[in-house]
């Protein structure tokens, strides 16, 4: 079977002042649609600009990375932006919901960027992550994890492939933290997405199906999924 | 429109600011072309309702102070007859006087003489043609000002006697005085100065201002009839510039104009380029999650464009308002919709230019800082 999101010997090198970083270092990895994968590790090791190069935010200096048979590197810019619309869903720090909408219409916003072939139910999306009694609210109105829990429901509004989560629980209570990344896991597993969750947060990582650290650009297997 | 939408309405109290500016700014506009035509109305309206394609002067007259200074004789009109492409070609004359009514209303008129039943002499929509001498037909704004058929115009300070037989249906007025239109010895003796029982020299009936030249379609070769004639011609435009003040005011407003567009793209510009500047970290997040930059742009500038269009509707709502309170008021104001129309329309134009300056940077957010602790 084909893996929903691969990255072959992926190297990203980048210029921090007159310095060359290496933010990734050969990286290998193959995740499978409905499988959630951490990848933990320190500030600085390339979380981050792992996400950025499977996202399709950064093309990798060298390597390859696939989306299902799509390698993304035969991709211009154009194509990049409606495949990141189409089948990438990104779950930001805090959210990063926009101010202006209110829950109904972040989960909204995605489809009308452009043509999306079989997008969910906007409205019943938001009940499905428990946020239809807040459909009308504004960000400013909504705890931290309400808004990542909106966050979530604008990822997989467009019933993505793979879904890239950044620091979902970094400014959640440890409560609520287990609630999002369980939402996370529920949803990766019942819709099939491929999902890619970087985090600091331990205790939330028993949610997962693998569990990988990143160490200065390295990706290694950290411990055992748990159960 | 899905973003500006939601955005004009969640920050509401930020565009309707931005919105109050434009819109005094359009007020701004509205009031200055009313002010620009009111002046060129009050400057040359009598000339502007002149039938003739050009005027032609005395040779090497001043372009500026040509109505005032050029003496021609009969003999250039009669030159200027003769010309290919000239219809008619008849004397001229304008002056400045000074005068007052049997009724004591005191008014400063611009003398046109013309000749009796020639293409310059005016119909008036009320009261008499001219007929003979020492009779006039008065703009209809010397009869708001207190002239009527029947009063006798007493010229200082010679006292020549006029009596006004006929007032015209639109404003007839040069130098920001009415027009009296009188028959050519009439205006002539005025420009003279010559009082009752004065022997009149002969060239005083020989000379007038310029010659009023119309053409038949083809239209006259100009250079060609001065050298015949011994005249320097200016298109009825052209002679525009001659009338006292004209050209001083209608470049002074313009310049404030010019400034004016100026100042509303800069002040456009500087709000998106803020609102921009302030929205880097979202418009990051929207380009992550697959915005193209083309639905980024054409968000941002429609939002700039309802902006702009909603609150020069209002300046020119408010404008309108107040032209009609100025208007009855003796300052020399007019609304036209063709010029208001133009100005909003710059105004609107330079504000959407404003904004795609600042809309530009749309296109350097990178989506990678939406990851991450870049936010």
């Amino acid at each position: 079977m084909t893996a929903a999101l691969r990255l072959d010997e992926v190297t990203l090198v980048h210029s921090d002042g007159d310095e060359a970083v290496t933010a990734l270092d050969r990286v290998d990895l193959a995740v499978d649609a409905g499988e959630l994968v951490a990848v933990v590790g320190p500030s600085g090791a390339g979380k981050s600009s792992l996400l950025a190069v499977a996202g399709a935010l950064a093309p990798p200096t060298s390597g390859s990375v696939h989306l299902g048979d799509v390698a993304l590197g035969d991709l211009p810019p154009r194509a990049l932006t409606a495949l990141r619309r189409q089948h990438v869903g990104f779950v930001f720090q805090s959210g990063n919901l926009v101010p202006a909408l209110t829950s109904l219409d972040q989960v909204r916003l995605p489809l009308t960027f452009g043509r999306v072939a079989d997008p969910r139910d906007p409205a019943e999306l938001l009940a499905r992550v428990g946020m239809d009694h807040k459909a009308a609210s504004r960000p400013h109105q909504l705890s931290g994890g309400e808004r990542q829990r909106v966050g979530i429901a604008r990822a997989l509004v467009t019933r993505p492939k793979v879904l890239l989560v950044d620091e979902p629980t970094a400014a959640l209570d440890r409560q609520r933290s287990q609630e999002v990344v369980e939402l996370l896991a529920r949803e990766a597993h019942e819709h099939g997405v491929a999902a890619v969750m970087v985090t600091h947060d331990h205790d939330v990582l028993h949610h997962c199906d693998r569990v990988l650290e990143m160490v200065d650009g390295r990706l290694e297997v950290a411990a055992p999924a748990a159960g | 429109m899905f973003l500006a939408r939601r955005e004009l309405v969640f920050a509401r109290g930020r565009f309707a600011l931005m919105g109050v500016v434009v819109a005094l700014i359009a007020l701004l506009m509205v009031l200055l072309s009313g002010l620009s035509v009111g002046l060129v109305d009050d400057g040359v309206s009598g000339l502007q309702r002149l039938p003739v394609t050009s005027l032609a002067f005395q040779d090497g007259v001043s372009k500026d102070s040509a109505f005032s200074r050029s003496v021609v004789s009969e003999d250039a009109v009669a030159q200027w007859a003769d010309q290919p492409g000239v219809a008619e070609a008849e004397p001229f004359g304008n002056t400045l006087v000074n005068a007052r009514t049997d009724r004591d209303v005191e008014i400063d008129l611009a003398l046109f003489g013309v000749e009796l039943g020639g293409f310059l002499d005016p119909e008036p929509a009320e009261g008499e043609r001219l007929a003979g001498v020492g009779e006039a037909v008065v703009s209809a704004t010397a009869h708001e000002a207190g002239v009527d058929v029947g009063d006798t115009l007493v010229l200082e300070p010679a006292g020549t006697e006029i009596r006004v037989v006929g007032i015209l249906a639109e404003q007839h007025t040069y130098g920001h005085v009415d027009v009296a239109y009188v028959q050519l010895s009439t205006w002539q003796e005025a420009k003279a100065g010559v009082r009752e029982g004065d022997v009149v020299a002969d060239r005083v009936y020989d000379e007038v201002t310029a010659v009023a030249v119309r053409g038949d379609g083809s239209g006259p070769d100009l250079a060609a009839g001065d050298d015949a004639a011994g005249t320097t011609s200016m298109t009825l435009e052209e002679s525009y510039a001659a009338s006292p003040g004209y050209s001083a005011e209608t470049s002074t407003l313009q310049l404030i104009q010019g400034f004016l567009f100026a100042i509303s793209a800069l002040v456009v510009g500087a709000f998106f380029t803020v609102l921009t500047v302030q929205r880097t970290g979202e418009i990051a997040v929207l380009r992550a999650l697959g915005a193209g930059t083309g639905y980024l742009v054409r968000d941002s500038l429609l939002e700039s464009l309802f902006l702009l269009v909603v609150s020069s509707a209002v300046g020119v709502g408010l404008g309108v308002a107040a032209g009609a309170a100025i208007g009855s008021t003796p300052m020399p104001f007019a609304l036209e919709a063709a010029p208001i129309a133009t100005a909003i329309g710059l105004l609107v134009a330079l504000g959407v230019l404003g904004a795609a300056a600042a809309v530009v940077r749309i296109t350097r957010v990178d989506p990678l800082t939406a990851l991450g602790g870049n936010r």
